[in-house]
């Protein structure tokens, strides 16, 4: 629940960012201003941003109720999975043997590090 | 796919893995200062506003949200989760060196991988490019 969670809002405010858009070149265009209000009026990065924050809550539950030294690393590991598999399916991004790899690696070196 | 990446945006990707790091470090730290916070005793949540190391571990998250949004505005979620995990390795160099914490081999096995990681990624493209749609194209103008 708690990775699903940080997939989802990950996914949906990457799908967003893409939306809207090279935000150095807005920021060049119409200043900070202009690129923050980009940024807050994507209703799909709104959802995006309550899902993570959503998501820092049922974490806080889980490490209330769950050992840390399983759920951190659990749920981090989840989540880089879970963020390759749904960039591939809902962001249509390339994810070459090469980032697979890297997923990989990374949910190895998570579980390693809480050790 | 593309590799676009100039060397401005990869000192955004820096931003996004010292950042976060950073920012949790100061946060945890400060928090130890301003004491155990519960239902009970909710009034400390705002003395902890006043706490230098809170206030500069908040500035940075906002810093690290912020470089975050920039970064996939140009590149791909998975070109950019490595440089996020990469967080893990600086605090537990953090751990190590500041607060002088043991490092065991496993942890020491995990930095290397992550670091491995972020050096498959960082050698490839940075964003996947999608064929326009016709719709697009007309959008574009480039269709007339």
């Amino acid at each position: 629940m708690v990775a699903a969670l940080a997939v989802t809002g990950e996914v949906l405010t990457a799908g967003a960012m893409r939306r809207i858009g090279d935000l150095d070149v807005i920021r060049e265009r119409s200043g900070l201003g202009g690129a923050i209000k980009a940024v807050l009026r994507s209703p799909m990065f709104i959802v995006g941003a309550l899902a993570m924050a959503v998501n820092f809550f049922a974490l806080l539950f889980t490490l209330s109720v769950v050992d840390v030294s399983l759920a951190a690393p659990a749920t981090a590991s989840l989540t880089y999975i879970g963020n390759a598999v749904a960039a591939k399916i809902f962001l249509r991004e390339n994810v070459d043997k090469r980032r697979w790899l890297a997923a990989t690696f990374v949910v190895v070196g998570v579980i390693l590090l809480a050790h | 796919m593309k590799h676009t990446l100039t060397p401005s945006r990869y000192l955004v990707l820096l931003a996004v893995m010292l950042t976060a790091s950073i920012g949790d470090t100061m946060l945890s730290h400060g928090m130890t200062q301003v004491g155990q916070v519960d239902l009970h005793h909710l009034g400390l949540l705002f003395s902890a506003l006043r706490n230098v190391w809170v206030i500069g571990g908040i500035l940075l998250l906002i810093g690290f949200f912020a470089s975050y949004l920039s970064a996939l505005s140009w590149a791909d979620l998975t070109f950019v989760m490595p440089a996020t995990a990469f967080g893990y390795v600086v605090v537990a160099f953090l751990s190590r060196f500041w607060l002088h914490e043991h490092l065991s081999l496993y942890r020491w096995a995990g930095i290397t991988m992550i670091v491995c990681a972020v050096g498959f990624v960082a050698n490839g493209p940075s964003r996947t490019e999608h064929e326009a749609t016709e719709l697009e194209l007309m959008d574009a103008g480039v269709g007339r």
